[in-house]
């Protein structure tokens, strides 16, 4: 259940598509069933009484999108962010890639995001409705008049997990009140590798990355990846491949992919929450965020808008490599 | 026929202004270190990409070394302190994925340390040589 | 019609194996993937695949040739080697009128050997779909999930395996394990027949049709304005067509060895912006153009030159995997006749 109600919202943006703030507003929009949600741009009330969605299973990040939607027109845009969203929103700021002018930004509180496989992996197939009930998920199937009753808390996506904030780092205004930073234990799974064996460490990653088939859905989804043109579509890269021939090309793009977003990262967990083969990609970036937090000092991407990456950053006195990888094996 | 003893095959990045010079004050003074060691010369060891280190990889090596001025002393002022950080992060991440991390290093040589670029090369070719041949980040198809 | 106990899987598994390479479904954290069969292998009980098993005849890289060159002179070099037979067993009827829709681009004059080499050599054994999803709309198309085709047959129910031979491969497969399966009669497998035309009923997209397109409605829909609404979230990344059984479009590309050239192919998507690039550049400008070459390929195009046969099998793999969940359904009804 979502603090906020889906009823709220819909009269939040009516108004602000009434009062010509806005002419458009990135929403959600329902689909076929309760899960399938789409990003979609409403531009009417009617538009938005019909279609827009509000629930559990908004996990799309819009920030991205922006960079799209303002190039469009001189007019502003509303979107709807949650906490997780506007660091993305922060950092996309910071590397100049929309005009902050043309966005009016509406948080919206999050209790956190359900994950369907999650769902389908207690009920199986045949979901034909999913009702919220209280902290429950009634779960009605094909195959049985009487729902199946889930505690959202054993569906909740791995993301929302390890959720780092309840926080909006910005908006024009909120929409069901704004939350603390949280304690999160978002390093503990990435902890539990490094704690592993070489050996078992090369073994869990081969097994991994070698159901990739190559979709670019990580990338692609990826609000810190925003190159105008690739490496990994560009001829003249020498690093163009479509296609996961070998272990060492899975290696090769999940390495780069990630490294080229590393203290850019905010951690939002798209890259996991789209992967069709369930790769816990994630677990690459968090990689690099607890590494530049134990190196460097803390830093969080997309926090304040103009911070510096790590990455584009040094000190004098920072740690040799030699010094510094692989400290925590065995 | 003799029987092949495994040789290493060791790429060296080294930087123009520094490590590069000092692998010539190395050979001047007619130092010894093994031939398995290819140098690729870089304007600055900042300029390499990660992507080098894993093509290097992809190519046959078994071991990748990146040589730069010591920090402070770069021609370019900071560019090795970019270097530092980013192969920091790298160098984690392969370990994080089972690769071997004694397998890549950095190393601060300057133009006066052709000695230091020949005890470091010795030394390095013989930790590769222990660590056998790499197999965890090699690709098959090259060697058809 | 034979029977052999779900129980004793296993024992049928082992003994194929021994004369075959036998890939079946098996479970991963959440979902499914074929896997060669190796002792202790479970089959899974997930209805479908993420990954369909088009990969077993159109991989998603293959390897055609390799070039040597010495001086001036190049040598070719055939790379194939001659494949034995194997076996993919628990394909759903979906997937198995997907290779009908390859089929129809391979096999056709001038055949692509190498796939043709494969499709010779793969046993296709079928199952039923006793649990069918809400994502499925093969009924759609006309595919029947309750009947599958393939070399063999085979249904599910109470604990019992029932398998019918269809073809000639399929009887020589039977033949290696005649000693462990028993003769039955059809009245179990009738009675599971009706059982899955039920849940069929009862599935939320039965009366998607496919009305407004097919052959000839090329000039009706390609201007349509809901395109642009369709496809403004799109990503453009490749999973729809990667997950897709029937897509079919692939990328020659050259890969340099220390000492040569293979010359592979791999699955490429329309949804790419490098897609059928040219020296005058890419003919489909913006995502809304490649979204909608998708859609028309599926829909209109392939139908056209294929008998009026739609190359979508509706096995909702794309409804699952989609990051944004835009999908062929969404577009049916958008532009379709009769889909409110």
């Amino acid at each position: 259940m979502q603090k906020i109600s889906r009823f709220d919202i819909i009269n939040r943006l009516k108004d602000l598509l009434a009062d010509g703030n806005v002419d458009r507003v990135l929403g959600w929009k329902k689909g076929e069933f309760r899960y399938d949600v789409t990003p979609h741009v409403f531009t009417s009330a009617q538009e938005l009484e019909a279609d827009f969605v509000w629930g559990d299973f908004c996990g799309a990040n819009f920030s991205k999108y922006l960079i799209k939607e303002t190039a469009k027109s001189d007019k502003k845009v509303a979107v709807l962010l949650k906490p997780c969203d506007t660091y993305s929103f922060n950092q996309l700021l910071t590397e100049h890639r929309f005009d902050r002018e043309k966005v009016y930004a509406v948080g919206v509180a999050c209790d956190g995001m359900a994950d369907i496989f999650k769902i389908k992996k207690i009920t199986g197939d045949g979901i034909s409705d999913i009702k919220e009930n209280g902290e429950d998920l009634d779960v009605y199937t094909i195959y049985d008049e009487k729902p199946v009753k889930i505690k959202k808390t054993d569906v909740l996506s791995e993301r929302c997990l390890s959720c780092k904030s309840k926080k909006h780092a910005a908006y024009d205004e909120l929409l069901g009140g704004d939350g603390d930073v949280l304690d999160s234990n978002r390093f503990d799974e990435v902890a539990k590798i490094e704690a592993m064996t070489e050996e078992e460490r090369y073994a869990f990653w081969q097994g991994e990355l070698s159901r990739c088939i190559r979709c670019n859905a990580c990338r692609d989804v990826c609000p810190a990846c925003t190159c105008e043109k690739c490496v990994f579509d560009n001829p003249n890269s020498g690093m163009e491949n479509k296609s996961p021939a070998n272990e060492f090309e899975e290696k090769l793009f999940h390495i780069i992919r990630a490294f080229h977003v590393a203290g850019r990262c905010t951690d939002c967990g798209e890259c996991s929450r789209v992967c069709p083969q369930r790769i816990p990609l994630h677990l690459l970036n968090r990689k690099f965020i607890k590494d530049i937090n134990a190196f460097y000092g803390e830093y969080q991407a997309g926090e304040v808008v103009g911070s510096r990456a790590p990455l584009v950053d040094f000190d004098k006195e920072d740690v040799e490599p030699k010094n510094a990888v692989g400290k925590e094996d065995k | 026929m003799q029987v092949n003893e495994y040789k290493p095959l060791i790429v060296a990045f080294c930087c123009n202004w520094c490590s590069y010079a000092g692998a010539d004050l190395a050979g001047n003074n007619r130092l010894n270190y093994p031939a398995d060691v290819k140098i690729i010369r870089v304007p600055c060891s900042c300029r390499v990409n990660p992507a080098f280190v894993l093509r290097a990889y992809q190519r046959g090596a078994d071991g990748v070394l990146i040589c730069g001025c010591h920090p402070g002393d770069c021609h370019y002022t900071t560019g090795n302190y970019y270097t530092r950080r980013r192969m920091a992060l790298l160098f984690s991440m392969l370990s994080y994925l089972g690769i071997e991390k004694e397998r890549t290093r950095v190393e601060w040589i300057s133009a006066a340390e052709g000695a230091k670029f020949a005890a470091t090369m010795n030394e390095f070719v013989k930790t590769v040589t222990d660590l056998g041949k790499n197999r965890r980040l090699e690709d098959l198809r090259c060697k058809k | 019609m034979y029977k052999i106990k779900i129980s004793d899987l296993p024992a049928l598994f082992d003994k194929l194996s021994e004369k075959y390479d036998v890939f079946l479904p098996v479970d991963f954290d959440n979902g499914a993937k074929y896997k060669k069969y190796e002792k202790g292998d479970v089959l899974s009980e997930k209805l479908n695949t993420v990954k369909s098993p088009k990969d077993f005849f159109f991989p998603q890289t293959e390897d055609m040739m390799r070039f040597k060159t010495e001086g001036k002179k190049i040598d070719v070099i055939d790379i194939r080697e001659p494949k034995d037979d194997f076996i993919v067993f628990g394909v759903t009827e979906c997937d198995v009128k997907s290779f009908e829709v390859l089929d129809n681009v391979f096999l056709s004059e001038p055949a692509d050997t190498y796939y043709a080499e494969k499709r010779a050599h793969g046993v296709l054994i079928s199952r039923a779909c006793s649990k069918p999803s809400e994502t499925c709309f093969c009924k759609t198309y006309g595919i029947d999930p309750s009947e599958p085709s393939g070399d063999i047959s085979t249904w599910k129910a109470d604990g019992t395996l029932y398998l019918r031979p269809n073809t000639d491969k399929g009887e020589a497969v039977i033949s290696v394990i005649s000693g462990i399966l028993t003769e039955a009669d059809d009245d179990e497998v009738n009675k599971e027949k009706e059982k899955i035309n039920k849940i069929l009923d009862r599935l939320p997209l039965k009366n998607l049709t496919t009305e407004g397109f097919g052959a000839g409605k090329t000039a009706e829909l390609f201007d349509r304005p809901e395109w642009a609404g369709l496809s403004q979230s799109c990503l453009g990344c490749g999973t729809c067509t990667f997950v897709c059984p029937t897509c079919q479009c692939y990328d020659i590309r050259d890969f340099k060895t220390n000492d040569g050239v293979i010359r592979y192919r791999c699955w490429d998507s329309c949804m790419y912006s490098e897609f059928t690039k040219m020296s005058a550049g890419q003919p489909r400008l913006t995502q809304k153009e490649r979204f909608r070459q998708r859609f028309m390929h599926k829909l209109v195009y392939y139908p056209e030159n294929n008998g009026g046969l739609y190359s979508c099998v509706g096995c909702g793999r794309c409804l699952q995997s989609c990051p944004i969940s835009m999908n062929i359904v969404k577009v049916m009804k958008a532009l379709g006749g009769k889909n409110e």
